[in-house]
């Protein structure tokens, strides 16, 4: 069984963010950047097909220069293989774009009985690339999965929908788009980052996928300006330590007649 | 057509929410170019809500009713609405940003060649082509974001932003297929995990708990809470790491974005990964007993107190002043 997992390395969810001095991005000094939080089950479901299934497992990552350090990581918890699809990270922000180039990469990497990445990335929050992805490889998915049975050349994936979930059937190949609630994902241990640091990783130029990444880039869509939302005004402050009751139904009142939200 | 096509979402037989408030929106938008208004209606047995939609600025309504459509399949619903699109030609498809919505719209960007502007938040004219401003960084930061030329354009609107509305016309029904659809992931069964609870994600107002809860029991004092103002109940990543309430509830970065009328946080302090989920609601109450703590700086209204004291005394408020 062969495996291919789409990462991205993200600015951690600690960060505070800052526009940079294009005023269409961030200003990425001082940040820290960190596997995708929805790529971390993603990984962590790759791992364990490995160890309970003997299954190969391949990173594949988009992005500039620093971004080949998400493979090392991935190879800290496990794994085989890392492709680094080497770019400007231009593409940023652009789905279809991206989707692209993963999609060719996968082709080129492949052929992969099962595909993963995280519901979305955090940082464009754009929940689409998994789909799209999906389409261009013709294989079908299913996104937002917390829960996976596998079966013989098939699986069974409850998908996330409100108030419930979806349990869905699909042979495989296909591509799997991870939620919170499939797994614990394992801390890397210190041989894990060890022998990260050997792991083989491919480095391939986007041209080396016939893709025109400078073309593809905002061909879609683009970013023409990233701004902070507006500060909010301080709130009111009711005191509540000496009366709780007094404060509730002060602030029951300021939200029927000045806020009018109930 | 070449205006702005409308996806409809139907769930146990009712029109969702989230698609009304997409096509008031498109109504809105298409008036500014005088460009018509359509909406895709699919599923099975639904060709009955055709009408109604007509009352919300659809002046076409594309049916797809066939059995395969029954339920959602990204595959199915992807061809089906790639099939409208190549009738209709839009400018633009604009879908709710629910679980389906978000799902749906990158197997049609992606089979229709096009770009995808996903969970907008505003969305105008410039010229011919559509600018979004959208929450990224998971709400740290606003992103405008150009869609370009090339058609149609594929948006999600993010739920309870735009105001859904009535816009009386003549809805003409346009009947497709049935259509050759090619489904492989196939829904087995749909399992309803919050029976009669609202979904954060959709609800109007949300009362959520946090670590200041102390364990799991204490949980029934949001529930009350919620249940005098009809609100869904939401929780902070401390409390459902700890295993107190299931992930359905988070809120925040790694949970689910939200923009609700009234966010009531009790016992949450405002981890930065939290306010990014919910600091886009429209008046957020914080009741917290540590005067330094973040969620206040978010705040329209706080209580520093005992949430143990102030919740149940706000839940008999409210209950008085409801009744």
């Amino acid at each position: 069984m062969r495996v291919a997992v789409l990462v991205s390395y993200v600015p951690d969810t600690a960060s505070t963010i800052k526009v940079g001095p294009s005023g269409k991005g961030i200003d990425e000094t001082g940040i820290k950047w960190i596997i995708s939080p929805y790529d971390e089950f993603a990984v962590e479901e790759a791992i364990k097909l490995k160890e309970s299934k003997g299954a190969e497992v391949t990173y594949i990552t988009y992005g500039p220069e620093r971004d080949q350090q998400v493979l090392r990581e991935c190879f800290a918890r496990g794994g085989d293989r890392g492709v680094h699809v080497r770019g400007t990270g231009a593409a940023f922000g652009d789905a279809f774009a991206i989707a692209q180039i993963l999609a060719a990469a996968v082709k080129r990497a492949g052929p992969f009985d099962l595909l993963f990445a995280g519901v979305k990335g955090v940082g464009s929050d754009q929940g689409l690339v998994g789909a799209m992805v999906a389409e261009l490889l013709d294989i079908p998915h299913v996104a937002s999965v917390t829960k996976i049975q596998y079966g013989d050349g098939s699986l069974t994936a409850w998908r996330e929908i409100e108030g419930g979930q979806e349990v869905v059937e699909v042979p495989m190949p296909c591509l799997i788009t991870t939620q919170k609630g499939l797994n614990e994902p394992r801390y890397p241990t210190l041989k894990g980052i060890m022998a990260a640091k050997k792991m083989p990783v491919e480095t391939v130029a986007v041209a080396d996928l016939g893709l025109d990444e400078a073309a593809l880039a905002g061909a879609t869509c683009r970013w023409l300006a990233l701004s902070l939302p507006p500060a909010k005004a301080a709130g009111k402050i009711l005191n509540g330590e000496q009366d709780p009751q007094g404060a509730a139904a002060e602030l029951a009142r300021l939200l029927r007649e000045e806020a009018k939200v109930i | 057509m070449a205006g702005i096509l409308v996806f409809i979402e139907v769930r146990d037989g009712s029109i969702r929410k989230a698609s009304l408030e997409a096509l008031a929106c498109a109504a809105k938008l298409a008036a500014e170019r005088s460009l018509p208004v359509a909406a895709a209606l699919f599923g099975h047995g639904v060709a009955s809500q055709a009408q109604a939609l007509g009352e919300r600025g659809a002046q076409q309504v594309f049916v797809v009713d066939q059995p395969e459509l029954a339920t959602y399949s990204p595959e199915g619903y992807a061809q089906a609405l790639a099939a409208v699109c190549q009738k209709a030609a839009p400018e633009a498809v604009f879908l709710g940003a629910t679980a389906l919505g978000r799902d749906l719209s990158g197997r049609l960007a992606a089979r229709l060649s096009v770009g995808c502007l996903p969970d907008v938040t505003a969305l105008r004219w410039e010229g011919e082509n559509l600018v979004a401003t959208r929450p990224v960084y998971s709400g740290k930061a606003l992103a405008t974001v150009d869609g370009g030329k090339v058609r149609p354009v594929v948006v999600t609107l993010r739920p309870n932003v735009f105001a859904a509305e009535k816009r009386p016309t003549k809805a003409e029904v346009i009947a497709l297929g049935p259509l050759p659809l090619s489904i492989r992931a196939k829904v087995k069964e749909v399992v309803s995990t919050q029976a009669g609870e609202l979904d954060v994600a959709e609800a109007d107002i949300i009362v959520s708990g946090g670590r200041g809860l102390r364990g799991p029991e204490n949980f029934a004092l949001i529930r009350e809470l919620a249940q005098v103002l009809g609100a869904a109940v939401g929780a902070s990543r401390a409390a459902v790491d700890a295993g107190w309430i299931d992930h359905a509830h988070q809120v925040g970065q790694t949970g689910k974005v939200v923009s609700p009328t009234l966010y009531i946080a009790c016992g949450i302090s405002g981890a930065i990964q939290h306010l990014a989920g919910m600091s886009s609601s429209k008046v957020i109450v914080a009741i917290n007993k540590d005067p330094e703590a973040p969620i206040f700086k978010v705040a329209d209204y706080g209580v520093v107190g005992d949430l143990f004291q102030v919740v149940p005394a706000l839940t008999e408020a409210i209950r008085k002043l409801k009744a």
